[in-house]
């Protein structure tokens, strides 16, 4: 400053010089933060040395003792948002608490799928009765009037199958195996599986009354198939064809049915909780079952794809299929009852 | 500006750190986040028609025999892209797809605690009530003539009151953000911009200022002419150096108006900062 001034408005530069001199300090701190939360943004915290990964949550204190002060005595509005955004990151990576891939898939294995099973049993029965209503239903209506198979089982679905159709058709359509397109066939199955399994979970959110009416609408398309087999007396054959996958893939899709009706009845009766924390609560034990809903239906799509195709034995059918259902009912509900005796 | 400033309060929520500070989060408005899943949503798209192209090209290619597997690696591709996509890129460790990337914004829990990967496949498989439904709706009436117009306009309302649920309430959560406990917050990554009082202009030098003409001006207008400043359009600088200059009493040369404004700035804030100091916050202009 070459001119005098008058005292009272240089006053000012103290200020200024003592704002200037704390951002020059901490600014090296500041930039080294930034570097390192983008390396570990970018790669796994493994590629830190010990000494990195030690600094970083010494680091993180820093920029946020830096914003409280920065937010106390400066106007540089740049600054400020700067170090916001800086300690926003910081806290996101530090916090976010994360466990490593390998033990997260094992916790879902050993607790957080059979848990959510559990969890859900009630939902699950509600959702299987309403299953086996649907079979009655539609079992019921087909016998009363032929009619009914038409308008439960879409045309492209029921591919000739029908109350028409001769017995030596239906059962060939049951022991038919030689397609030649059996893997691509199960991926598509499988697929397509999913989809209606996410859409009775979505479902679920209108008070669980679109869930509940997919579930008794699946069930009558079965009870109607069944009718006209068991009509032309293949009923046993048809039990086989259908339970050597059936029994994973309805059993799935009645958990995903289950996970929505628990949304749907949590948000319509949040009991203690507000709603809003009641449908988080289910949300998150919903979408764990989902998750595990798939890899049910991969394993169906598999048994239907490949193993329908290829074994045609009634007998081998029936114990596959019975296999695979203690296989889950025994991992889902019994698993954990032993595993609590050794403890 | 009063409205402006209340709209962007409005949106602001606090996250306290076990450390004590408040971090001030703003969550996204609902035009961010059309913005970042169109921008997903292409990407997607994108994929989807080169594995699709990919695919065709290789039947061509190696013939019909090879087109079970071809068949099998094209429907696995296209569920990863519809289903994954989301979860996936949410579960990493930025918490955000490339799209959200790009805008800036990421998913973060609403109780302030670490987002768990079953929050982020919840949010994400309500998508199929949100997106898919309607859309495969609209597609099903001319695909299988059976639905009419009504149940066309039944899916339209359906879809729209799906779409418009975050403009519904305060926290812009969609059915998703709302069963996963999830909320979506701006994280942009900003770098440090230079300290505009430190700035050495010579002319700047030459401007003096008294006491009254810096007690003309607040914080908030502080801040509006730091941005003019960052900005450094020639003619922004100009009218707000005339404006200035005619509220204070001291009219500077028009190709003076950067170092005049500078000078200006380096004051005023000083001055400010030191009433700050001594525990007066003085907000605006009108603040006396």
């Amino acid at each position: 400053m070459t001119a005098p001034v008058p005292g009272d408005v240089r006053r000012g530069d103290a200020v200024r010089q003592s704002l200037a001199s704390f951002r020059r300090e901490r600014e090296a701190d500041w930039k080294a933060f930034e570097a390192l939360l983008a390396r570990v943004e970018k790669r796994a915290p493994r590629t830190l040395s010990e000494e990195e990964l030690l600094s970083l949550p010494l680091l993180y204190r820093s920029a946020l003792s830096s914003l409280s002060v920065a937010r106390a005595t400066s106007l540089d509005s740049a600054l400020i948002a700067y170090l916001e955004s800086l300690s926003l990151r910081g806290y996101f990576y530090l916090y976010g608490a994360r466990r490593g891939l390998r033990q997260r898939v094992g916790d879902f294995f050993l607790h957080d799928w059979p848990g959510a099973i559990r969890e859900l049993w009630r939902e699950t029965l509600v959702s299987v009765a309403l299953m086996f209503v649907g079979i009655g239903a539609g079992a019921w209506l087909v016998a009363s009037d032929k009619g009914w198979f038409d308008a439960i089982i879409p045309s492209g679905l029921a591919a000739g199958r029908g109350p028409d159709a001769s017995a030596e058709l239906l059962r060939s359509m049951l022991y038919d195996g030689d397609n030649g397109f059996l893997s691509g066939f199960a991926a598509y199955l499988f697929t397509h599986n999913v989809q209606v399994a996410i859409l009775a979970f979505a479902l679920g959110f209108a008070f669980a009354v679109p869930t509940v009416l997919l579930m008794l609408f699946n069930g009558c398309m079965l009870g109607a198939l069944f009718q006209v087999y068991w009509a032309k007396g293949l009923g046993m054959e048809l039990g086989g064809w259908l339970a050597i996958h059936g029994t994973t893939e309805l059993f799935a899709i009645a958990v995903a049915g289950a996970a929505g009706m628990r949304i749907g009845t949590r948000i319509a009766f949040p009991g203690e909780l507000t709603r809003m924390t009641a449908a988080a609560h289910a949300g998150r034990i919903a979408a764990t079952a989902m998750v595990g809903v798939s890899i049910m239906l991969l394993f169906a799509g598999l048994l239907e794809g490949i193993g329908r195709q290829t074994i045609t034995s009634d007998v081998t059918r029936y114990a596959i299929g019975s296999g695979m259902l203690a296989l889950w009912i025994g991992y889902f509900y019994l698993f954990q009852v032993v595993r609590n005796g050794d403890r | 500006m009063a409205i402006a400033r209340r709209a962007a309060l409005a949106t602001m929520r606090s996250l306290i750190t076990p450390e004590g500070v408040d971090l001030q989060i703003k969550l996204a408005d609902a035009g961010t986040r059309a913005a970042a899943f169109l921008l997903d949503v292409v990407f997607i798209a994108t994929a989807a028609i080169t594995v699709t192209i990919v695919a065709l090209f290789g039947v061509t290619g190696f013939g019909t025999d090879k087109l079970q597997p071809l068949f099998i690696v094209w429907i696995i591709a296209i569920f990863f892209l519809r289903n994954v996509y989301f979860i996936a890129f949410e579960a990493g460790r930025r918490a955000s797809t490339p799209g959200k990337r790009i805008i800036g914004v990421r998913v973060a829990s609403r109780n302030g605690a670490g987002l768990s990967v079953d929050q982020v496949i919840a949010r994400n498989l309500m998508r199929e009530i949100e997106v898919f439904l309607p859309l495969s709706i609209i597609a099903g009436r001319s695909g299988m003539g059976v639905a009419d117009t009504l149940t066309t306009v039944f899916g339209l309302v359906w879809a729209l009151l799906f779409a418009l649920f975050p403009l519904f309430n305060r926290d812009r959560l969609r059915i998703g953000d709302l069963l996963a406990g999830t909320w979506v917050v701006e994280a942009p990554k900003r770098t440090l911009m230079e300290d505009l009082s430190a700035r050495k202009d010579p002319v700047a030098r030459t401007f003096q200022f008294s006491h009254a003409q810096l007690d003309a001006y607040g914080i908030a207008e502080l801040h509006k002419l730091e941005e003019v400043l960052r900005r450094d359009d020639y003619f922004a600088l100009r009218a707000v150096a005339e404006t200035i200059g005619r509220k204070i009493g001291s009219t500077p040369q028009a190709h003076d108006a950067r170092p005049f404004l500078t000078a200006y700035y380096g004051d005023l804030r000083a001055h400010l900062e030191r009433k700050l100091l001594l525990g007066k916050r003085k907000e605006d202009k009108h603040q006396r």
